[in-house]
């Protein structure tokens, strides 16, 4: 091993946004999770809770409600008063549908998928039945004197719950009137409060209404007769979360105190086929307010305004003690927000809304293994590039030779040129784009900073070489045909000669860049891939994958290499490492 | 009288009440407790105790009622025996014997003939719960041999095991383990806590467990302070529990009420918590209980709860948190500094109570009469903080005065001292502080007494310190001009060659006060406090020091550190006699010149009775106590005993008491534990067993007084009214307790008529039959306020009435006899 001064980047001063909703999709396993900068994430949760896919916020669309419908189709709902439908293949939003009526509070795909209802700010409960290929109007329920807080489908479809400001409304779906108001008590501790907000409701098929509102309650409803059954008083402040297993024997709610409450439904006694529902086990992983939470089969999901997403595996349900069966925090981006010029010893950060450049602090002094020397230079913070317009950065790269800054958003494209004069920098903004360059999900400069290599989410990957000051279009790499799968891992060799590209699931393609030709396709693998790279002199490509695996391909034998399969066989990074991002 | 009996140690009382959970009977009227050797059946309502049962030779360890027959108790002991009791009449119906060291008693309704308890088999360290099945026979004594194991490896504290769900399944807990068995499927499920020695779960120990009456739910206390719902438990793996959390130290006991819809919890803390439905947020609380709760049991009926504590109590509360009633025995867990003492006017041993208290424990009663808040601190609860203790205390001869030394010893050089003087108000019966003297002597008090000799006026006391002096304090007017408040002063200041003064001893007649410094004892005249002269044994510092009485007021005694005891003869200024004798405490018989020495030896402790006139001892008995005796007293006796024996003659004016370091009270009888029993009222009890409608209350008893009633006017017509206390409708009245008298109503025309010297018997049909009406209602509604007035107005009748009627009756007190007379309920008989 070589000798190394490792740098101590404290200055990238990250701040994660909070999570607002999280949707459990059973079918697939997977998780989406919505944050507060509109920021809509997929996690695999077969696939070691790898984030597989996102898509980026932007500022005017703060997102209330998420559902999956089908098992495939991804909704969200916001406070601009749009339903939007997600494109999980190319990754981009398919479309937006205003629902007229104000912000929209809440959402609930029907259980078997072919409707959606919204709740809306004026109080209106709107239904939307879902076409092949887009969201279509259908009708309205019995209007409210208040916003629609939480809705909840009955499990057979005929019943919808919601909740607004102090009641809970029961609808018939076929007539669309409220069969029953459900009045909530406002006191809180023996004080009345002015309000008293439903926060979420769940449907049981047995008929059982669950309610959880701003007086820290959770209540228990016959939603035949309207009347309360059972109350429990579970926080001192806002209980602001459900979710329901699909068994419905437990669920779990989440508080603004930052804990999470688990509802377990146990048989009274053993002999007799009596049910209750008993609060069980509180688990307190959270700081702040427990915004969203989901119930997978066998595990407790929760996230909040404290930006982690904590999955909580059941004991009881978990078959094996493995790796699985532990805690989950998940609180650092999986995606690359940094990229560094080796030449010139610059970092450049991304964030939501703008870039940072940085120069690393460099010394003189010399030391022995594990000391810390002595700055000669402090980091120096050399760009602030903001954005223009409300849309979040996708993706960003700074050039290895530190002279070119690429970043891309939702829909446009920027390259900027960056001279440097002794201590001044200027900025020079490459413009004409080509039309072709709206929207990249992954940017890559070569090692010579001569070409640029941009993936774009239709699946296409373009080169471009650069000059002085200008560009020219080389050769676009067409996805292969039938897949309009985006490929959001690029890796390029030192030498120029190969470019490794990587979709969401299919295989890994080596292109040849001399000859701009399809070189080989790595075999697919049953994980997704987390990071790729092209090893110097062997033109080596290393590939890691979410199950902890690592692969080492050859690219000119298109083979494993010898390595690759005795690590295989061996099994050593089984356990051993978190997950490689 | 049992003069042929030989003198035996017996446990006078005083034993520990909060030894195993209290049990309520059915109706909640009366609650048990084990204290000691004997079962006691309290009344719920008036704290008195109404039974004693006795019989079992060891302790008591454990007491439920039988299932079957609510009327009858089990009771099972360290000598092997589980007895059956009806409460009732407190008769010992059967007794069945096992034969190995039973520590807990178990009851299940469903399990007929059979009972559960805990044997400690093998290992000492290893409890089994048997199931013993209980043989049916007639005879009163039979065998229990059939045992059968249910549980191995349990705590041997009966809070450790708790039946559920009609007996379905038990569940014990230990250490960080609980397991369940099923009675039906006969197998055993375990739960373990993980219990790392990190910081998290150190202290996830069991302490207690208690089962849901009508769910399957289990509660678990725990070491930390959390309780533990646990649920699901019959399937293995799908398990769940609910933490609660409000104790910050060990929960003590768990206790579900009878519809399982309240669980009451206790601790360190003192404050009996009320989680209703089992949920976090809705708990009440009972806070200020006074000491550690230990037990924590719930009536049958729901009406009432009951917690033990440590300081020997026993708490009665309502169901709405309230408490109702305290049964207080003797409080023994602190430190006893300041020795036994009996207060000359209720004839009640003082010593140290809760902390900063002093405790007027009633010897007949075996009851706490009150507490006397000395340090009149608020007491924090707290480890390793050190608290203001309560180390001498002293009554004058007539109980005037008590004097009271406190001390708080943060570090050697800080010392926080302080004496009190209290004054005996006739008004509030009780103590009032008079002087408050900070730091009366520099450091610690060794020694505090009175002048004993009535012939003073003046009340003396004298302290004796390790800082070389005494100080002799009297009571002078203070500084008022209207001469009513007195207060204390020091008088006089004595040292002998920078001694430190250990001891410090008044002679009978007041006129000398000895004064022992370390290894020198003065004598002093209390008149001019001049030394009057010095004896010196050389044989160690005097340990204790005291003076001869009645005729032998010239002797002084001292017993030395080196095993000396001297007695020298004031006259002759000479030592009488000595004797080697290792002793650990030296009383003298207020009554009689007898003086009782305890040694201590290797084997035990050894009794000497002897007078200060003669070296050879009266009486001797060897092996008291296996312990070291650490306090003894004599108390005089009401009536003296006349036992003719000359071995037992040391007895017959006082009783001699003691306390060993176990904290036991034990004293010298002669009796038959049987005798010793203080009678009480059993027939009355029987009647009371009876239903107790309001019709009985109105009908059936007045019948029978009514025609009691009749016959006794008929024969006190011809005699003179005997003495009030000969009059047995009164004496009746004042011996029985007062919940189980009749109402008010016809008791005070009964007292009232047996108090009258009546002429002719007359009856008045001339009366409204309204106004009549009307007392009934009154007597039904508010029997207790009357039953109270009856009360009083017996207490003022005993002293003035008795007297004036019988001597002459003045004109208007005629006029009101001959209204009294009128008022005459033999009407009743009509209906």
């Amino acid at each position: 091993m070589g000798e190394f001064k490792v740098h101590r980047v404290r200055f990238f001063n990250y701040i994660p946004s909070g999570i607002r909703c999280v949707a459990y999709n059973n079918q697939s396993n997977r998780l989406a999770v919505s944050r507060t900068d509109g920021t809509v994430e997929i996690y695999n949760l077969s696939a070691n809770y790898f984030q597989e896919k996102f898509f980026p916020g932007h500022e005017s669309r703060a997102t209330e409600a998420l559902c999956w419908a089908k098992g495939q189709r991804l909704f969200s709902a916001g406070l601009n008063g749009e339903i939007i439908e997600y494109d999980l293949q190319a990754l981009n939003i398919k479309y937006a549908v205003d629902a007229f009526g104000g912000p929209i509070w809440s959402m609930a795909v029907s259980p078997h998928g072919s409707q959606l209802l919204v709740g809306c700010e004026d109080g209106s409960v709107k239904l939307f039945q879902i076409t092949p290929d887009k969201i279509q109007f259908e009708r309205n329920f019995d209007r409210q004197k208040s916003r629609i807080l939480s809705l909840s489908w009955h499990p057979s479809g005929t019943h919808v719950a919601a909740g607004s400001i102090d009641y809970i409304s029961v609808f018939d779906v076929k007539s669309g009137s409220a069969v029953h108001k459900m009045l909530v008590d406002r006191q809180y501790m023996g004080v009345s409060k002015r309000k008293c907000i439903i926060w979420g409701v769940a449907f049981l098929s047995d008929g059982t209404v669950i309610s959880v509102d701003s007086a820290g309650k959770v209540q228990f409803w016959d939603s035949a007769t309207g009347t309360l059954v059972k109350n429990h008083l579970i926080a001192n402040a806002d209980v602001q979360s459900i979710a329901v297993s699909d068994q419905e024997d437990s669920f779990v709610v989440g508080t603004a105190e930052g804990t999470v409450f688990h509802f377990q439904l146990v048989s009274v006694t053993s002999n007799s086929s009596e049910k209750q529902w008993v609060r069980t086990k509180p688990f307190q992983h959270h700081t702040h307010d427990v915004r969203a939470v989901a119930h997978s089969p066998t595990a407790l999901i929760s996230g909040g305004t404290d930006t982690h997403l904590v999955i909580r595996p059941l004991m009881e349900k978990v078959e094996v003690k493995n790796y699985d069966a532990a805690l989950r925090k998940i609180t650092f981006p999986h995606r690359r927000l940094i990229s560094c010029s080796k030449k010139r010893q610059l970092l450049l950060f991304q964030f939501t809304h703008h870039l940072e450049l940085w120069r690393l602090g460099s010394t003189v002094a010399t030391g022995k293994n594990g000391d810390t020397l002595p700055l000669s230079r402090d980091a120096d913070h050399l760009l602030h590039l903001k954005t223009k317009g409300p849309e979040n950065i996708i993706c960003s790269c700074i050039s290895p030779c530190g002279s070119w800054i690429a970043y891309s958003t939702t829909s446009r494209f920027f390259l900027y040129r960056l001279n440097y004069e002794h201590d001044n920098i200027s900025l020079q903004r490459v413009s004409k784009m080509p039309a072709f360059l709206r929207s990249a999900l992954q940017i890559l400069f070569s090692e010579d900073s001569a070409k640029l290599f941009v993936a774009s989410n239709q699946g296409s990957l373009h080169v471009i070489r650069l000059l002085e000051g200008s560009f020219k279009h080389l050769h676009t790499f067409q996805p292969q045909s039938g897949t309009v799968e985006s490929m959001c891992l690029l890796a390029v060799s030192p030498d120029g000669n190969w470019l490794a590209s990587s979709g969401t699931s299919a295989g890994v393609h080596v292109y040849n860049i001399k000859h701009l030709k399809l070189h080989c396709t790595v075999p697919s693998y049953n994980f997704p891939v987390t990071a790729l790279a092209i090893a110097p002199n062997t033109n080596n490509l290393v590939i890691a994958h979410s199950d902890q695996q690592v692969f080492e391909y050859s690219i000119p034998d298109k083979q494993y290499t010898e390595w690759s399969r005795t690590i295989q066989k061996q099994g050593c990074y089984q356990e051993a490492y978190r997950p490689c991002l | 009288m049992v003069a042929e009996e030989s003198v035996r140690v017996v446990r006078c009382g005083g034993s520990e009440l909060n030894f195993r959970r209290a049990v309520f009977s059915a109706d909640s009227k009366y609650i048990f407790c084990v204290s000691g050797d004997f079962v006691k059946v309290h009344s719920t309502a008036t704290e008195e105790c109404v039974h004693i049962l006795q019989g079992h030779r060891n302790l008591v360890t454990g007491i439920q009622l039988n299932p079957n027959n609510h009327l009858q108790l089990y009771s099972c002991s360290f000598d092997g025996t589980i007895k059956l009791w009806d409460y009732i009449d407190g008769i010992l119906i059967k007794t069945f014997t096992v034969g190995h060291k039973l520590h807990a008693l178990f009851t299940l309704a469903c399990a007929e003939d059979s009972v559960f308890v805990i044997i400690n088999k093998e290992k000492p360290d290893v409890f089994q719960l048997f199931s013993v099945k209980l043989p049916k026979s007639s005879s009163r004594e039979t065998e229990a041999k059939e045992l059968y194991l249910v549980l191995d490896y349990i705590n041997q504290s009966p809070k450790c095991v708790a039946f559920g769900n009609e007996g379905e399944y038990v569940a014990a807990v230990r250490d960080f383990y609980l397991s369940v068995y099923f009675f039906k499927k006969k197998t055993t499920s375990r739960f373990t806590l993980s219990s790392s020695k990190n910081k998290k779960h150190a202290k996830n120990n069991f302490t207690c467990v208690a089962c849901h009456p009508k769910e399957d739910c289990i509660a678990t206390g725990h070491k930390d302070g959390k309780i533990r719902l646990w649920r699901n438990f019959d399937d293995g793996k799908k398990y769940t529990y609910t933490c609660l959390h409000w104790h910050h130290d060990m929960v003590m006991d768990l206790a579900f009420s009878v519809t399982g819809t309240s669980l009451l919890s206790g601790g360190r803390e003192s404050v009996l918590v009320e989680w209703r439905d089992a949920t976090e947020k809705k708990k009440e609380f009972l806070p200020r209980l006074g000491a550690t709760i230990e037990h924590i049991s719930v009536s049958p009926a729901g009406d009432l709860f009951c917690t033990s504590h440590s300081d020997n109590k026993i708490i009665i509360i309502h169901r709405n948190l309230e408490a109702s009633a305290v049964i207080q025995g003797l409080v023994k867990d602190s430190n006893i500094f300041t020795g036994l003492m009996i207060d000359p006017r209720t004839k009640a041993l003082v010593l140290n109570g809760k902390p900063g208290h002093l405790q007027f424990y009633s010897l007949q009663h075996d009851k706490q009469l009150y507490n006397l808040d000395i340090i009149q601190q608020e007491y924090i609860n707290d480890d390793g903080l050190i608290q203001i203790e309560l180390t001498k205390a002293a009554f004058d001869c007539c109980g005037n005065w008590l004097a009271t030394v406190e001390q708080r010893q943060e570090k050697e050089t800080e010392l926080e001292l302080q004496m009190k003087l209290w004054m005996y108000n006739k008004k509030t019966q009780g103590f009032v502080l008079n002087t408050k003297i900070n730091m009366p002597h520099e450091d610690h008090i060794t020694a505090l007494c009175f002048c004993n000799a009535e012939k003073f006026e003046n009340p003396t006391l004298v302290t004796a310190s390790k800082d070389g002096h005494f100080k002799v304090w009297i009571l002078t007017d203070d500084s008022d001009i209207y001469k009513k408040a007195v207060g204390w002063t020091c008088d006089f200041v004595g040292s002998y060659h920078k001694y430190q003064a250990t001891n410090c001893c008044f002679s009978e007649d007041g006129s000398l006060l000895a004064v022992s410094f370390e290894e020198i004892v003065t004598i002093w005249d209390s008149e001019t406090w001049e030394l009057k002269c010095t004896f010196c044994q050389r044989a160690g510092n005097i340990r204790h020091l005291c003076f001869g009485r009645l005729t032998c007021s010239k002797y002084l005694l001292g017993a030395t550190e080196n095993g000396i005891l001297c007695c020298w003869n004031l006259l002759s200024c000479a030592l009488e006699w000595s004797a080697k004798l290792t002793i650990r405490v030296m009383e003298p018989d207020p009554r009689s010149e007898n003086i009782a020495a305890v040694s201590q030896s290797s084997a035990g402790s050894d009794l000497f009775v002897f007078k200060p006139s003669e070296p050879r001892p009266l009486y001797i008995q060897k092996n008291i106590s296996r312990e070291e005796v650490q306090w003894g007293v004599f108390v005089p006796r009401d009536v003296p005993e006349s036992f003719t024996s000359e071995a037992y003659q040391w007895l017959n004016r006082s009783q001699f008491y003691f306390l060993t370091k176990s904290q036991s009270l034990l004293t010298f009888s002669t009796k038959s534990p049987e005798e010793k029993l203080t009678p009480t009222s059993k027939q009355l009890l029987a009647e009371e067993s009876l239903p107790t409608t309001p019709f009985y209350f109105i009908l059936g008893k007045h019948r029978q007084h009514q025609d009691k009633k009749i016959n006794e006017a008929l024969e006190s017509e011809l005699v003179q009214l005997p003495l009030t206390e000969n009059i047995p409708a009164i004496s009746e009245l004042l011996h029985t307790p007062a919940h189980v008298l009749p109402s008010a109503s016809f008791l005070c025309s009964k007292f009232v008529n047996s108090l009258l010297l009546s002429k002719e018997t007359k009856s008045g049909e001339e009366i409204l039959e309204d106004v009549d009406m009307e007392e009934e209602k009154e007597s039904g509604d508010d029997s207790d306020e009357e039953r109270d007035f009856t009360e009083k107005t017996q207490d003022t009748n005993d002293t003035d009435l008795g007297e004036d009627i019988i001597h002459q009756l003045s004109k208007s007190e005629e006029k009101e006899l001959r209204k009294f007379r009128k008022v005459d309920y033999s009407w009743i008989t009509v209906l």
